[in-house]
């Protein structure tokens, strides 16, 4: 029968260190946990005392994978908190922002990442030389992303112009009008991509749990940025500022994240999710990438996250190309911001690149923050890692301590836990 | 020549810094093939003791970080700060402004804040346990600085870093001053080299390169005078990136 010993330490960037435990004895499993031994930082004591003015500057650095979608989901709660509201064009070019980030964190996610797994490679580097113009089209293709929010963000990572009631400054016509010509281009290579993907698609894991799966949902498009929370387990939208009620966070002593809960013990989130949820309203460019790599709405296969990662790449590139249209057609203004200190208490979410975001804020009467409460989308999926483990570990350990230990590697990456360059950062050790 | 072996690696942060090295898209392949990564959690399986050259994002939050900072610093024989965190404390320095680590730990966990894993202590910069042979500044770091540092280096060079505000490079740049628009901007202590990339777009200077080693504060008091703005305003601004630290006003 067998025995596991699997202990694999510092799995790296779970916004940083995670850690995979199983223990089987003569095939009977003792021990299975996914743990968070990650220094935690203390953000919500961080912004306390600060003001409404400072509070993106400070929760972009959370992450530097999701920076945009947390200055982004800041300023929306401070907004919210404060009364301001925003122009279309606003509204507009911060979802253009939004899909810059998407597209940069899924490049980076499946193309450094998940791609060399499927490849049977260490890491992207021997890719280089074993598929150089699969290599080329992935850094092209990640470069064009960070172009597009240095343009518009005015930064790669921590941008600067969003501000709350809008943008210190906005691209000028023919930078947009660049930027769409560029985004078309890519819309090619994302195609090379998805290929290139296709042709390793059988290394996919087969394993699928019934899941419940958590995103935004809006009935104008497919959503990353707007509308209320949707799960697959009921038809009803909850409100974003009774979020509370779908997190139902809790701490437990192999973490020091938080775990989450709504229907069921656990719950996902991120790009299978929104696809789970919202895969009707996708473009039919998208669809068609979707059909191709065999990715249906239902499916409950954790791996096939970086599948639906691809297909998002192809719909956020189409759509800010359409948005960009809209933009220019209604004629770019230059708006001057003008806010002032209010007492409030605002909530607001995004759709980080991994998942559903929370952030909400309460100001005293001179717009300084007095408390604070987020909740990130990895800390959302650790309860549902920990499940997928529990049904995953008995029904891959006939296959032995080696072939275990890459599924629950692979599985941990398919959930893309804030983890940035990491090709490989499992360090496993038997014990 | 041997190559130079070299690791990287992080403590409290958010990893922004290492996406930079990775930012630098097809360069970084260059890099990579004048020395030898030998440890690179996040972008390799391979670990290693025997390094030349260690990188370290990140700031000192527990006791057993401070720990293994020292045994890092033992194996290196160069010792490479990159960004905020690892340079001046960064943003993590924030939470060192309450009165108790206990507050801080309860304020974000409740009760649950007691417990031994979510232990905490005041945040420290790298050079606050162990030498730092060099900086790289800013939040995030700037990706083509981190290039020509590590290029410096390699070549046995003393790479040049500005020590002179980041006025200078925003007045090179022809930006109109930010103060006239109301912003308390820090571009007057704050060290350059960034190209004053937020005052260039729109956004006060909040300091992320951490302080010129002689500021003019005398000057910074007329500007506030000038505005009509009182130091504690500018405190407030200070406190971002530069809480606990050198200048005091």
């Amino acid at each position: 029968m067998t025995d596991l010993n699997i202990n694999v330490k510092h799995i790296t960037r779970v916004e940083g260190h995670g850690n995979i435990v199983v223990n089987a004895k003569e095939g009977k499993v003792e021990q299975v946990e996914w743990q968070v031994p990650e220094a935690p930082r203390f953000f919500e004591a961080m912004v306390r005392g600060r003001s409404y003015e400072d509070i993106q500057t400070i929760v972009s650095r959370i992450c530097g994978i999701c920076s945009i979608s947390h200055s982004l989901v800041a300023t929306k709660a401070v907004e919210n908190a404060l009364g301001i509201e925003v122009s279309e064009q606003t509204d507009k070019i911060r979802l253009i922002l939004h899909y810059a980030e998407q597209l940069q964190s899924h490049v980076l996610h499946v193309g450094y990442l998940a791609v060399p797994d499927f490849f049977g490679a260490p890491s992207v580097v021997p890719l280089v030389s074993k598929a150089t113009d699969a290599v080329k089209t992935i850094i092209r293709a990640h470069r064009v992303a960070n172009n597009w929010s240095d343009l518009v963000g005015g930064r790669t990572t921590h941008p600067i112009t969003i501000i709350p009631g809008g943008f210190t400054v906005i691209p000028s016509e023919d930078q947009f009008r660049q930027l769409q010509g560029t985004l078309r281009e890519t819309l090619k290579d994302l195609g090379t991509i998805a290929e290139v993907v296709l042709s390793v698609a059988e290394n996919i894991p087969d394993f699928t749990r019934d899941t419940e799966y958590i995103s935004l949902s809006d009935p104008a498009r497919y959503s990353f940025y707007h509308g209320g929370i949707a799960s697959t387990d009921t038809n009803e939208i909850v409100l974003v500022k009774d979020w509370h009620s779908v997190t139902n966070e809790f701490v437990v002593d192999q973490s020091t994240a938080k775990w989450a809960k709504w229907h069921r013990n656990s719950y996902a989130v991120g790009a299978l999710a929104r696809f789970n949820n919202n895969a009707d309203q996708l473009t039919d460019a998208s669809k068609g990438v979707a059909k191709m790599l065999g990715l249906e709405k239902g499916c409950c296969n954790p791996y096939f996250n970086n599948i639906a990662q691809i297909v998002e790449c192809v719909y956020v590139v189409e759509n800010a190309i359409k948005l960009i249209d809209e933009v220019l057609t209604a004629g770019l203004k230059n708006e001057v911001v003008k806010t002032s200190p209010k007492a409030g208490r605002g909530a607001a979410a995004v759709e980080a690149p991994r998942g559903i975001l929370f952030h909400e804020y309460e100001f005293d009467s001179n717009g300084n923050c007095v408390a604070a409460d987020l909740c990130i989308p990895t800390n959302q999926n650790h309860a549902n890692i920990q499940d997928d483990f529990e049904k995953l570990v008995p029904e891959f350990m006939g296959e032995g301590e080696d072939a275990l230990r890459q599924k629950l590697e692979m599985l941990v990456r398919s959930y893309d836990p804030c983890i940035s360059c990491s090709a490989h950062m499992l360090n496993v050790k038997f014990v | 020549m041997k190559k130079p072996r070299v690791a990287i690696f992080d403590f409290a942060c958010c990893e922004g810094c290492q996406l930079q090295i990775v930012n630098l898209e097809e360069e970084i392949l260059d890099l990579i093939g004048a020395v030898d990564v030998v440890e690179w959690r996040e972008a390799m399986s391979e670990q290693s003791h025997e390094y030349d050259v260690a990188i370290i994002e990140g700031s000192i939050t527990r006791e057993e970080d401070e720990k293994r900072l020292e045994v890092i610093r033992s194996r290196a024989k160069v010792l490479i700060a990159i960004g905020a965190c690892a340079t001046i404390g960064g943003i993590n320095k924030l939470k060192n402004n309450f009165e108790s680590m206990d507050e801080v730990r309860e304020c974000v966990y409740g009760e649950a804040g007691k417990k031994p894993h979510l232990d905490t202590y005041p945040t420290k910069a790298l050079d606050e346990v162990v030498k730092v042979d060099y900086r790289v500044h800013g939040c995030p770091m700037d990706r083509a600085e981190f290039a020509y540092i590590i290029k410096s280096v390699l070549l046995g060079k003393k790479p040049e870093i500005p020590d002179y505000p980041v006025c200078v490079e925003c007045k090179a740049k022809g930006n109109p001053c930010l103060w006239e628009y109301g912003q308390v901007c820090l571009g007057p202590i704050i060290r350059a080299g960034c190209g004053a990339r937020c005052p260039s777009s729109g956004h006060r200077c909040f300091g992320c390169r951490g302080y010129i080693s002689n500021p003019n504060v005398d000057a910074a008091k007329d500007v506030m005078d000038k505005y009509g703005l009182t130091v504690e305003d500018l405190k407030t601004k200070m406190v971002l990136f530069g809480s606990k630290q050198e200048p005091t006003l």
